[in-house]
């Protein structure tokens, strides 16, 4: 279960990037995060790896307040919650296979474990005939099915994926979210951070959509509920926001 | 798996310059840490040498003999500040020191008992009583030279003093070098890397995980460079081994040793010798690399 408990935000900008978020993602369930842009998706799920910590308020994951995690065992709260970055953050000297794999040695498994859950993994994601090439030689949606193997070999009981459709065909879009459906059903829980009006309103999962830092709505079989001009408007608040905090630094 | 994905070798192999330099640096710190470290072990055991023989020896002239010893020790025992007397005749000197120089036929073909002088070897019950002796034995009839063990003592002593102050500066320096060298070297990989302990940290890479490979690194450049340090001080005593038997024979410990060097005391001395010097190099090259963590990433 995560709890986000009266969280707040502040970068230090004319706006708080989270303000006064309260809410409850039971075990097993499967979420999307909308909103347009610079509405503090990222924002949230970093709060919950605790890249970033909350400057009022609560996150508390399976029962435990992660701001008292000390720093030094921060490593256990995120083989908890694995994670698709938006950058994907993929070894680019690695291959396919060892970009996978190093997901599970941080865990101290043996050769022989990595070798079945990386090739089992491949199988789910359908890359096994890739697993010598570098992520150089993959297309985009590859790549991200890279990631995603990535986040889902060490077996995380979360997974936030943060656009991991995003630059994506409808098609391989939706190969995406079918993985993650997979991974679900299994009984990891789910939060996909998206724009992806189409994948939202196709799969009719609990939906929260966040503006401007503020929760607007939290809905069990929600819809994407932005237009393009929303987007815009969200990007060009971000942007404003974002020179604000270079003229500030 | 191909290979392991946290590999040693490519850290070495990606900034190879930099792992040449902190293997050389380390080389030439063991190097002469080991040359001093040698050194102090064999003149502690030349001082204990000669803290082990009479304190005192005296020399009488060519034409006394036993019969002017006897008389010198019954004046020292009245004194009751000798704890022991051995006289050494003329014939036992020529036979001592054909002994010493029996694989050197050239220094003993001139050699005869006439021309060594017969001693008289002089414990005290305590080494202060000798300043109170020496007027006593000078007086002596047939006595041409008095020779105090002390005084060799004390000459060998301040040279091994200044060889252990000097040395142990010289191998301290070079021990802080090379731990510079070692934080700088392992400081610039963990620059290069850095996107990828950050990618490492976010998937629940344990601090260890981190930092285990850079201290792994860093103890091997150690024990490389402590091992070649190593091979070659060996090598050098190998070579030299004839010379310094001639040189330091006489002295039990170092004969037992050299004499034979797949003795048991050798060979423990060898191993001892060994392990000292690569642990240290591993620990130094370790140490180095964990100071570097610390300052370069927060884990």
């Amino acid at each position: 279960m995560i709890q986000l408990i009266h969280v707040s935000k502040d970068f230090g900008g004319a706006k708080k990037a989270l303000s006064d978020i309260s809410v409850e993602i039971p075990d097993g369930e499967f979420v999307f995060l909308i909103g347009p842009t610079g509405a503090g998706k990222t924002t949230l799920i970093k709060l919950i790896t605790r890249e970033v910590s909350p400057t009022e308020g609560q996150v508390v994951v399976d029962g435990e307040d992660i701001a008292t995690i000390p720093e030094s065992q921060l490593f256990l709260l995120r083989r908890k919650v694995g994670m698709v970055f938006q950058d994907l953050k993929l070894l680019m000297d690695r291959t396919v296979f060892e970009n996978i794999a190093v997901g599970m040695e941080v865990l101290g498994k043996t050769p022989e474990e990595i070798e079945k859950g990386v090739t089992d993994v491949l199988g789910l994601v359908e890359l096994s005939d890739k697993a010598q090439l570098f992520p150089i030689q993959l297309s985009q949606g590859e790549k991200q099915r890279i990631a995603l193997a990535r986040a889902i070999v060490a077996g995380p009981t979360i997974l936030l994926a943060d656009e991991p459709t995003g630059n994506l065909d409808p098609e391989t879009s939706e190969d995406i979210l079918e993985i993650l459906k997979e991974v679900n059903k299994m009984g990891t829980t789910i939060i996909v951070v998206t724009h992806n009006a189409q994948i939202v309103d196709t799969h009719k999962k609990r939906t929260i959509t966040l503006k401007a830092g503020e929760l607007v709505s939290d809905e069990v079989k929600g819809k994407y509920q932005f237009t393009k001009r929303a987007h815009h408007e969200g990007k060009r608040e971000h942007k404003e926001e974002r020179k604000d905090h270079e003229k500030e630094d | 798996m191909k290979k392991k994905t946290n590999s040693l070798w490519t850290h070495i192999r990606r900034s190879p310059y930099q792992s040449i330099a902190a293997v050389l640096t380390m080389f030439i710190t063991f190097l002469l840490g080991g040359i001093f470290l040698l050194t102090t072990g064999v003149s502690f055991a030349i001082l204990q040498y000669f803290e082990s023989k009479p304190q005192l020896t005296v020399f009488f002239l060519e034409k006394a003999g036993k019969p002017e010893a006897d008389t010198l020790t019954a004046t020292l025992d009245a004194t009751g500040k000798i704890a022991s007397t051995k006289f050494v005749s003329k014939e036992e000197a020529l036979a001592i020191y054909k002994e010493q120089n029996k694989n050197d036929p050239l220094l003993l073909e001139m050699v005869t008992a006439d021309i060594l002088p017969a001693s008289l070897e002089v414990t005290a019950k305590d080494p202060r009583f000798l300043a109170e002796l020496e007027p006593v034995i000078k007086k002596a009839d047939g006595v041409e030279e008095v020779v105090f063990q002390k005084d060799v003592v004390d000459a060998l002593l301040s040279w091994t003093n200044a060889i252990r102050n000097v040395g142990g500066v010289l191998a301290g320096l070079l021990g802080i070098d090379s731990l510079l060298i070692i934080m700088t070297v392992i400081g610039m990989k963990i620059a290069l890397k850095k996107e990828e302990i950050d990618i490492l940290k976010l998937i629940g890479a344990s601090p260890w995980y981190i930092r285990k490979p850079f201290v792994v690194e860093g103890g091997l450049y150690g024990l490389v460079g402590s091992f070649g340090a190593w091979l070659i001080i060996m090598s050098m005593i190998l070579l030299f081994r004839s010379s310094l038997v001639s040189f330091l024979g006489s002295i039990p410990i170092i004969q037992s040793m050299l004499g034979n060097m797949l003795s048991t005391n050798s060979l423990m001395v060898s191993v001892g010798f060994f392990m000292t010097m690569l642990i240290s190099g591993f620990l130094l090259g370790a140490i180095g690399s964990l100071v570097s963590l610390g300052r370069y990433i927060k884990l």
